[in-house]
């Protein structure tokens, strides 16, 4: 049990990962109705379109007018991510998630040190620049060679040699640069890290309780963004936290829990027994 | 507190960087969405636009009932994530419903292209959708290998073509070898060809005679300073043509030059 | 979640795409050469497919069939192929050849009904099928015997299996697939001229001005044909003119100048509105002095039924019922009473079927009675009944008719009418049949070069073999036929065998050995190079026989089709260049070649088979006296005389037929089988262990040629002359009567055919001898009192009425249903759909709308859809584009695809006089599936 309850958050994820996943099989393969299409736009129980904005921004950037069912569904995923559950989709949704934490996973066991140190704000770069090239080649850069699209493509339509690029991303992240695709180069996560400042769902610090074990700090994808901890209770505001609630799954001291609207005092998700101990 | 001239080394830096990663990325990008001998899903757009406009998202591959449509990955001939077909293994069925064109959400597919153009474009005359319109390519018959052209009775292009005696007809001449049969000759009317790709599907010799071609690459051009009297509305392309300019005087110049530079004449 | 149109096709065509790409139908046919360098060795053949009879060469090399040209000294194609002949070289090497004996067998590998199929012995399976023969010979005699045979046998293998069922069980329970072709137009040959086949030939294509083709899509089905036709129109495209007749647009209609879109089944009416026009209205037309010396005029009777059972069967449905009652009686409809005027009728009148029996009882009549019958078929009537696209006007349908009558009509105008299956699956197909030939005679445009009507056959040898060998229940070789005691008689003396040996009482015709089968009349039967559950209509009847009725089925065949998968045993036939053959096409003429390679696996040739279950048989066995149902006193114990002329009871029917003194005279080797094979003969390198377990050796003498020269002697001296064995081997194939070494074009013409003058006649002379004696009198019967007629020499002009089908489409089932073949593929696909090409071209059977039809039920293109009617129904994906442009209100569904088993939909009504099926219509309902 107490595994489970250790895991909850991670468990949730990758359910929720790879159950999306399996929608959009089916509805390529089976004609299921909920999802078809896939990440980059899909379209929930044949009627609602969701699209990927920034690939939409890039077409937009390329010089073409896109399709109201792009523009549409992209300002739904704009107003989901932005207004109510943050940078959700780098670790409840995104496929590459899986490969990335399985690259840490693997990094750590094997005490590799990264070669390469790179900025966390080269993703912002890659993202203004996905932007210029989309203009000045005229196409959708970033969607030209999106690892992301790669794989589930990939998956959902059961093609070929594109896995490549997926073990080459593996390899990387491995070998060069700890969590480098995720946490350092993949300007969609830099555009949903901009738009999720905002978002309600935000993790919640209660300092009072916080015994500075650090444990949070060290299954973080991207611990910049506990700077408050152990200093001041407060939200974790930053739009670069994923909402992976990995921290709350470590933290033993209930001093981290997902909190759902600013002034919010309701703690939603991580109410446990604990809390009430 | 970094100095300015640690700044304006990281600025620098950055900037390589960027530039560097930009050059790479853009070139790998290009290299990756350029497919000149792609055919496309039925209503796509012109190519360039095409790349532009596709989300690659697939909905379009989901819809086609006939399994024809395939996303291109990497290693093949078509824009990485793009839709395509190859008709010698499942043609394009026309299906009258052109279930692919209306998934698009990007404007790729686009229904508009499955109206019939109006030979008036002034006039916004607002035309049935129809998937007989589609021009997904252009079908080419290589005669050398067409069985038809040496009298074999086959013409299995010809029926199985959905537009049958109005995109593949038969031009029928006498066999001069045997002087008393004819053969039926399969040619291409590329005014009502679809490229839907049938014909190079059922093609019944080894590697077809008969396949389809993107427009573009399928076709040449008159131009606009001849006029094919033969042709009913050939004219209507005079509307949108360019004058040819009025030479400058530079031009003069040239035509002085030459007037004037006999030497050679007496060489 | 529902499973919409999508799922279905989907993975439809991902099974298609999988078969496609090699996983179900065998990928690499030329696989397994040998890898030695051999030179290759081309030698002539026929093409294995349709009537046309195109030559073909074959090239061998180690042993293997590896290419195919046309053959440029052939005279029909001169070196050109359609698709079907392009492919020859592929048929015989699918993966799945059948290669040896299979036999149903329980655990303990004794025979079950309800075992499951095991590879077994040659021996084993002759054992089976002799324990079989005598055991149904016990129970039921010589009728409870039944061999489906064919038009694609070779003419040898059908002359041995007929002289096999005939002379030696003395059953004529053998009936070939060519009856659903062409046996329609053999009664119309023989009523109207008494002499089976076509006068004419193949150069009246290129030598005539019109060329009229009824019920025929000769574009897709005679593709060679088709190009010489399109030759003559090429090259004078003013005065030659094409004439498409049919219930659907069709290929053929591109090139016709005239297209007439008519009703199912008012073909007849249509025939008779030229008459009327040319009686009536251009009598100038009439060409007196050869109708006047040459014919005369005759009728017969109408109250016929439908060629269906009586609708008393036990095994009929309700719903069949509502169809078969008209076997027995018909309320007659307006249409039909107005056509029936002539004999009182009236609408709304019943017709009791009084003439079931009787149906081809015809007699003379006079010019004027002739006049007065075609009276009702004016244009206005016609036009009404016909009009068969109900988006056409009637006054553009009218001029139409106008045009196509006055094209016959024309003074100086030569004309060609040609007709298949349009004109024969009809329940009045002989009618149809007889009709062309009323106006070809009114006109005087028929046995003249370039002017004649002519019934193209479907089957590469459906004359050579079905019809001039006479594998038909009631036919002997050469015309003559079982009820004629002269004729047994002259079969019996041809044949060797006991006066009286032959059974005068006719067998059952293709349909009624189904029937029987499934009345548990008929317990043995044998399937021989055709595919009969499969092409035969009301398919869900016979299958049902086949598999739960107490019967032994044996199939020999080259690959597994339906016909086996019903079967009890299965065995493995050599295919066409796996052995000696000759074909005969539409134009008489006769084609041999010579075997090119050893047959694949165990496969053995059909006359192999034929002979080796002769030995299981003893003159004891068969010829002693035998019970005949419906033959008073049964057939005759024919053994005493059988030991006058020298055979004791103990000798084989392999003795007595097939090795014989005279068959022994065939010495092989023989020059014209020099560095030849002869499996049948000689053997080959393979050894098989034949039918006593024991490597088979040969039979020492040329066997196939033995049959050859008996075959002949029939023919010699009586209008089917044939040439001897060795000749055919040195020619591109001949035309018969070959009298002197001289092949006959253009028949009855003094100028082309001698036996003309040996009639007595300078210019014509209809000298066929069948039916010349016939009753006088009026429109309505008989007169007896007027004696007999004498129709020697002259041939008969047929008044026949319209009448309707038995089932036309009513408010429940709305559609007429069409059915046929397409170009790529050969008849139930068997061959056809093995070669990746052709089945990658077309991979399964459509059904063929009207776009509006489509429309009205909500379908689009690719929809798939039942096809219902009152016998079974079956899916298929709707096709409203492409080759077949049906009218409203018309569908039409191609029968090659066993997944698209449309003959479980088709009425296995017949034409009471022929027997042959009416495939081109019966009521139908579609809905989506």
């Amino acid at each position: 049990m107490s595994i489970i309850r250790k895991y909850r958050f991670l468990i949730a994820r990758r359910f929720v990962q790879i159950g999306l996943l399996l929608l959009f099989v089916g509805g390529n393969y089976f004609n299921w109705t909920i999802l078809k299409g896939n990440y980059s736009s899909g379209l929930f129980l044949d009627t609602i379109p969701l699209t990927d904005p920034y690939a939409v921004l890039q077409i937009l950037f390329s010089g073409f007018m896109a399709g109201t069912d792009l523009l549409i569904g992209a300002a739904i995923i704009l107003l989901i991510y932005g207004f109510l559950f943050g940078r959700v989709f780098c670790s409840w949704i995104c496929p590459i998630n899986i490969i990335a934490d399985a690259a840490i996973f693997t990094s750590n066991k094997l005490a590799s040190k990264p070669k390469m140190k790179l900025s966390r704000r080269t993703r912002y770069g890659a993202m203004i620049l996905g932007l210029i090239l989309s203009t000045l080649l005229g196409i959708s850069a970033f969607e030209a060679i999106n690892p992301i699209a790669i794989l589930h493509r990939e998956i959902i339509f059961g093609l070929g040699t594109g896995w490549t690029i997926i073990v080459a991303l593996f390899i990387f992240d491995v070998t060069i640069t700890k969590h480098g695709w995720c946490g350092h180069l993949c300007p969609l996560g830099a555009f949903y890290s901009l738009i999720s400042r905002f978002s309600l769902l935000k993790i919640k610090h209660n300092n009072d309780n916080c015994t500075n074990c650090m444990k949070c700090f060290a299954v973080c994808h991207e611990p910049q963004v506990l700077s408050i901890i152990g200093k001041q209770n407060g939200l974790i505001k930053s739009g670069e936290c994923t909402n992976c609630g990995r921290c709350v799954e470590v933290c033993e001291d209930n001093a981290l829990n997902f909190n759902l609207g600013k002034n919010n005092k309701i703690n939603i998700l991580g109410a446990s027994s604990r809390g009430f101990k | 507190m970094t100095s300015r001239r640690e700044a304006l080394k990281k600025l620098l830096n950055s900037a390589m960087v960027v530039g560097g990663g930009g050059l790479v990325w853009g070139n790998i990008a290009k290299a990756s969405q350029s497919s000149p001998v792609t055919l496309r899903p039925p209503g796509a757009i012109e190519e360039n636009k095409f790349i532009q406009a596709c989300i690659k998202c697939g909905k379009c591959v989901e819809a086609c009932p006939y399994d024809t449509l395939k996303l291109a990955t990497i290693g093949e001939t078509s824009a990485l994530g793009t839709p395509y077909f190859e008709p010698r293994k499942v043609p394009c069925y026309l299906c009258t419903n052109y279930p692919c064109t209306e998934a698009c959400p990007s404007g790729a597919l686009d229904l508009k292209e499955l109206q019939k153009e109006s030979e008036d474009k002034s006039e916004d005359k607002s035309e049935e959708i129809n998937i007989e319109n589609a021009r997904m390519g252009l079908a080419v018959i290589h005669k050398e290998s067409c069985i038809a052209f040496g009298g074999v009775q086959c013409d299995a292009c010809y029926r199985a073509c959905p537009l049958m005696g109005k995109a593949i007809v038969l031009d029928k001449e006498v066999n001069e070898f045997t002087q008393k049969h004819a053969n039926l000759k399969p040619v291409v009317n590329s005014d009502y060809c679809t490229g839907c790709g049938i014909c190079e599907q059922v093609c019944v010799v080894e590697k077809a005679a008969i396949f389809i071609l993107p427009v573009e690459l399928a076709t040449g051009n008159v131009g606009d300073h001849y006029i094919r009297s033969w042709k009913e509305n050939d004219e209507s392309k005079l509307k949108n043509q360019k004058l040819i300019e009025e030479g400058k005087d530079t031009d003069v110049e040239s035509a002085i030059d030459y007037l004037n530079s006999d030497e050679e004449l007496f060489e | 979640m529902s499973l919409n149109r999508r799922d279905f096709i989907k993975r439809s065509a991902a099974i298609a795409a999988i078969s496609a790409a090699g996983i179900t139908i065998p990928k690499k046919l030329t696989a397994s050469l040998p890898s030695s360098e051999g030179n290759w060795k081309w030698d002539k053949a026929v093409c294995r497919f349709c009537g046309t009879g195109c030559g073909i060469m074959v090239a061998t090399k180690n042993d293997r069939i590896v290419a195919v040209k046309g053959d440029p000294l052939a005279p029909v194609n001169r070196g050109l192929n359609c698709i079907k002949g392009y492919f020859n070289a592929k048929i015989m090497y699918g993966e799945d050849r059948l290669k040896k004996p299979l036999l149903r067998v329980d655990a303990n590998g004794n025979f079950s009904k309800q075992g499951k199929f095991k590879p077994v012995s040659w021996k084993r399976a002759f054992d089976e099928m002799e324990l079989q023969i005598k055991k149904t010979l016990k129970e039921l005699g010589p009728t409870g015997l039944g061999i489906f045979s064919s038009g694609q046998h070779t003419i040898m293998e059908g002359y041995a299996v007929s002289k096999l069922m005939k002379a030696g069980f003395r059953s004529h329970n053998i009936d070939p697939n060519a009856r659903h072709c062409m046996a329609s137009a053999v009664v119309g040959f023989i009523q109207t001229f008494g002499i089976d086949e076509p006068a004419g030939n193949y150069d009246d294509i290129e030598l005539t001005d019109t060329i009229i083709s009824w019920g025929a899509n000769m574009a897709e089905m005679h593709p060679i044909l088709w190009s010489r036709a399109t030759e003559n129109k090429l090259s004078n495209k003013e005065r030659v003119k094409v004439v498409n007749m049919s219930t659907y647009t069709n290929r053929t209609s591109d090139l016709a100048d005239l297209e007439i879109i008519f009703k199912p089944n008012t073909d007849l009416a249509i025939w008779n509105y030229i008459a009327h026009e040319i009686v009536y209205n251009h009598s100038e037309a009439i060409d007196w002095d050869f109708v006047n010396k040459y014919t005369d005029f005759a009728t017969g009777v109408v109250d016929i039924g439908y060629g269906m059972r009586t609708p008393d069967h036990p095994k009929f449905s309700e719903k069949e019922k509502e169809t078969v009652k008209h076997e027995v009686a018909k309320t007659l409809s307006e249409d039909e009473g107005t056509a029936l005027s002539y004999l009182g009728y009236k609408a709304g009148d019943t017709m009791e079927m009084k003439n079931r029996k009787s149906a081809v009882k015809h007699w003379k009549i006079s010019y004027d009675d002739f006049k007065k019958a075609l009276k009702a078929y004016d244009l206005d009537f016609v036009a009404k009944v016909s009009k068969g696209d109900p988006e056409e006007s009637i006054e553009d349908f009218k001029k139409k008719l106008k045009q196509l009558a006055d094209l016959y009509i024309e003074q100086g105008r030569k004309v060609v009418s040609y007709w298949t299956m349009g004109f024969n699956q009809h329940t009045r197909g002989s009618w149809a049949n007889e009709q062309a030939y009323m106006v070809h005679l009114l006109l005087g445009k028929q046995s003249k070069p370039g002017s004649g009507a002519f019934s193209l056959t479907g089957q590469p040898s459906a004359c050579g073999t079905a019809r001039e060998v006479g594998t038909f229940s009631h036919r002997l070789p050469a015309d003559l036929v079982v009820k004629n005691p002269k004729h047994r008689e002259i079969s019996e003396k041809i044949w060797k065998v006991p006066a009286g040996t032959i059974n005068p009482k006719p067998g059952s015709h293709l349909m009624k050995i189904h029937r029987d089968i499934e009345d548990g009349k008929i317990k043995f039967a044998w399937i021989n190079v055709c595919n009969p559950y499969q092409n035969s209509a009301n398919a869900n009847h016979w299958l049902k026989a086949a598999r739960q009725m107490d019967n032994f089925i044996v199939c020999s065949d080259g690959y597994p089709g339906i016909s086996a998968k019903v079967s009890d045993l299965i065995l493995p036939s050599a295919m066409i260049f796996e052995k000696w053959g000759a074909y005969g096409n539409a134009e008489r003429r006769t084609q041999h070649w010579k075997q090119q390679v050893t047959p694949v696996g165990d496969a053995m040739p059909d006359t192999w088979q034929f002979v080796e279950l002769a030995k299981r048989f003893k003159l004891r066995d068969v010829w002693g006296a035998q019970p005949i149902p419906g033959l008073e006193g049964g057939l005759p114990d024919v053994l005493s005389q059988a030991q006058e002329m020298g055979y004791n009871p103990n000798d084989t029917l392999y003795d007595v037929l097939f090795a014989n003194k005279e068959a022994k005279s065939f010495a092989w080797p023989d020059p014209v089988g020099q560095d030849t094979l002869n499996t049948e003969a000689a053997s080959d390198k393979r050894k098989v262990l034949g039918s006593d377990d024991k490597p088979f050796e040969g039979y020492g003498f040329f066997i196939q040629k033995y049959i050859w020269e008996e075959y002949r002697k029939f023919g010699l001296g009586n209008g089917h002359d044939l040439a001897d064995f060795d000749t055919y081997h040195s020619v591109r194939g001949l035309k018969w009567p070959i009298v002197n070494g001289k092949e006959t074009l253009w028949r009855f013409n003094a100028k082309y055919d001698p036996y003309v003058k040996k009639a007595g006649s300078n210019d014509f002379a209809f000298y066929g001898k069948a039916l010349n004696k016939i009753g006088q009198g009026d429109l309505k019967n008989i007169n007896p009192s007027l004696g007999k007629a004498d129709f020697t020499n002259k041939a008969k002009i047929f008044f026949r009425p319209y009448m309707e089908p038995p089932e036309s489409p009513n408010k429940e089932y709305p559609l007429w249903m069409c059915t046929g073949r397409v170009l790529e593929h050969w008849h139930s696909g068997t061959m056809t759909m093995r070669v990746p090409e052709l089945y990658r071209a077309v991979p399964e059977a459509l059904c063929y709308m009207n776009p509006k039809d489509a429309a009205d039920y909500g379908f689009i293109e690719g929809d798939l859809i039942w096809v219902e009617s009152r016998r079974g129904k079956v899916k298929c994906h709707v096709e409203t584009r492409g080759r077949n442009r049906p009218p409203k209100g018309l569908i039409y569904v191609p029968w090659f695809d066993e997944k698209v088993f449309i003959n479980k939909v088709c009425l296995d009504a017949t034409c009471p006089m022929s027997k042959e099926t009416d495939f081109k219509k019966c009521a139908v309902k579609i809905f989506k599936a």
